[in-house]
């Protein structure tokens, strides 16, 4: 077994720790390890490692100041401040907050966690490539609409979304803008000035730093309520002693973001165009999400007749690591959301492969990935009953309802 | 590891798979939750299942589960066939998934329904 050959596609998940940003942590866990709020030299040198890492992430989202920089545990905690943040400090004055079918859960729970405490929500739908409409958002917008949440770049189907239209749309109604740019940042041009937002997540893991770590961005003169109330750090805006290794760990993954993203932009981009026009050439394929408002790493393709589990555990026996929208692959046994909210039918659904490269995504690896998935593909159709002479038999069954559960 | 080793096999290697071309009997039972389908076919004499078949749409262990019910079907009688059940299945496989139990161990109905296809159209002779 131990010659397999080990392929990573599933960079939209995590990514591996960068060895350059791995070795910048290791001093802040022993030797390096002051509280960064006193005022003795071991103190203070964990507050200058602070002050670095926040002006590395400041550099690469074009904040105009590192006080908009705020450190957290990750995108999770991003979301819920900026929702629950925002929301809850306006509750008084406004009650409604708009945001998309397609977004992480991070978001979609915590909207529907305020929808119970009086909130009203809007999720917006998306058009088949996954796309929220400009109209769509004037049309809900109101002057109860305390704030707009969309997310930068769709992490199953790596659509981008019309950020700085949005954001446009949500200041001229007397609204604050989010979006949830965990999949974006370090991997296309993130300029927060020019996309005009208010509010922006990020997460660490995303982009070759450690888990459990990341910013949320607020932009100076944003009133916003903390998730956490303590000692006042990050301004008091998210108290508890600061994550010094993660959080260096990210200003160091920040500065290679700054510093690989256009060549990387480049080679991920032909890398994924690749892959993208070359399944399409197997028979009964489908291309999910946009063709060209795409994040650079992403790639997912529906294979007709094909259940994603079985796809996924017959590539991992290849080595391939990749990731499906099938419901078979989830506890809950409903598809993909964001698969649904563009119209797929539940059976296409069920054959959706998501691939996504990362920094050390070889050309090998996408030949070989060239290779097995389609192996595996007419493999699993040459077994499968659901076939061009059965489709009636098995679109009979949907029309039983498609109840979850 | 979410499946027991011998689903893993029977995954990765899955015996009797296909259609038998001029079957006697053939059943194909879907679930309209997920979508999974699941297509037996079988060929009978002396009131024994001497041969059969299967193919499947759906994730590890609904493929794993056909290929155990063609085997452990092959060779039993019309009678013992029918009475065969998904539980059966499932211990033969050391378990499923609690999750899984409901949606993707069908095999057992298609073996069913080929069976009493074949005897219909016996009946009909
Ligand atoms: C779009 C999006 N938002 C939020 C998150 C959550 O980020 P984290 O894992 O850092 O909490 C993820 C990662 O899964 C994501 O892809």
């Amino acid at each position: 077994m131990s010659e397999v050959r080990r392929v990573y596609m599933d960079n939209s998940a995590t990514t591996p720790v960068d060895p350059e940003v791995k070795e910048e942590m290791m001093r802040f866990f022993s030797e390096e390890y002051g509280n960064a709020s006193q005022m003795y030299s071991l103190g203070q040198n964990a507050n200058v490692a602070l002050i670095l890492a926040r002006e590395r992430v400041a550099s690469l989202i074009g904040a105009k100041s590192t006080n908009e920089i705020i450190f957290n545990s990750g995108g999770t905690e991003g979301d819920n401040t900026a929702l629950k943040g925002i929301v809850l400090n306006r509750k008084n004055e406004k009650k409604h907050l708009i945001t998309s079918e397609i977004e992480h859960p991070a978001i979609l729970n915590t909207s529907k966690y305020l929808e119970k405490s009086g909130i009203k929500v809007t999720y917006l739908p998306v058009d088949e490539f996954g796309l929220v409409s400009l109209e769509d958002l004037k049309n809900a917008i109101t002057k109860e609409t305390a704030l707009v949440s969309i997310m930068h770049a769709n992490n199953e189907i790596g659509t981008i979304e019309p950020i700085k239209e949005m954001a446009e749309i949500t200041h001229d109604a007397g609204a604050v803008f989010h979006t949830d740019a965990v999949q974006t940042v370090g991997k296309i041009p993130v300029d927060v000035e020019e996309l005009g937002v208010d509010l922006l997540s990020i997460s660490s893991h995303k982009l070759y730093g450690p888990k459990g770590v990341g910013v949320l961005y607020k932009k100076q003169g944003t009133r916003l309520e903390p998730l956490m109330h303590g000692g006042g750090h990050e301004k008091g805006f998210r108290s508890g002693t600061e994550n010094i290794s993660g959080i260096v760990g990210l200003g160091k993954a920040a500065e290679l973001a700054e510093k690989h993203l256009p060549q990387e932009q480049a080679k991920l981009t032909k890398m994924r165009d690749k892959l993208i026009d070359q399944f399409l050439k197997v028979k009964d394929t489908r291309l999910n999400g946009h063709r060209t408002k795409r994040l650079p790493h992403n790639a997912n393709i529906s294979f007709k007749y094909v259940e994603g589990e079985a796809m996924i555990l017959r590539l991992d026996a290849q080595g391939i690591y990749a990731s499906t929208g099938s419901a078979c692959s989830t506890k809950k046994l409903s598809a993909s959301h964001v698969l649904l909210a563009i119209g797929l039918r539940p059976e296409i659904a069920h054959g959706s492969l998501r691939l996504t490269l990362g920094r050390w995504t070889t050309d090998d690896d996408i030949d070989y990935t060239l290779k097995v998935v389609p192996e595996v593909v007419k493999d699993l159709r040459e077994m499968s009953a659901y076939r061009k002479d059965t489709e009636e038999f098995v679109m009979s069954l949907k029309d039983e309802g498609h109840d979850d559960h | 590891m979410l499946y027991s080793k011998k689903v893993m096999e029977h995954f990765s290697k899955p015996q009797n798979v296909g259609l038998i071309e001029d079957a006697d009997g053939r059943g194909i039972v879907g679930n309209p939750v997920c979508g999974d389908t699941m297509e037996i076919t079988i060929k009978v004499k002396d009131d024994k299942i001497e041969d059969i078949k299967f193919r499947t749409f759906g994730c590890a262990s609904a493929i794993a589960t056909s290929s155990m019910t063609t085997v452990m079907a092959k060779g039993k009688t019309l009678v013992e066939g029918l009475a065969m059940t998904r539980d059966d299945v499932a211990n033969e496989l050391q378990g499923l998934p609690s999750h899984k139990m409901h949606c993707s161990n069908l095999a057992v109905d298609a073996l069913h329904k080929a069976i009493e296809d074949y005897q219909k159209k016996k009946n009909e002779k």
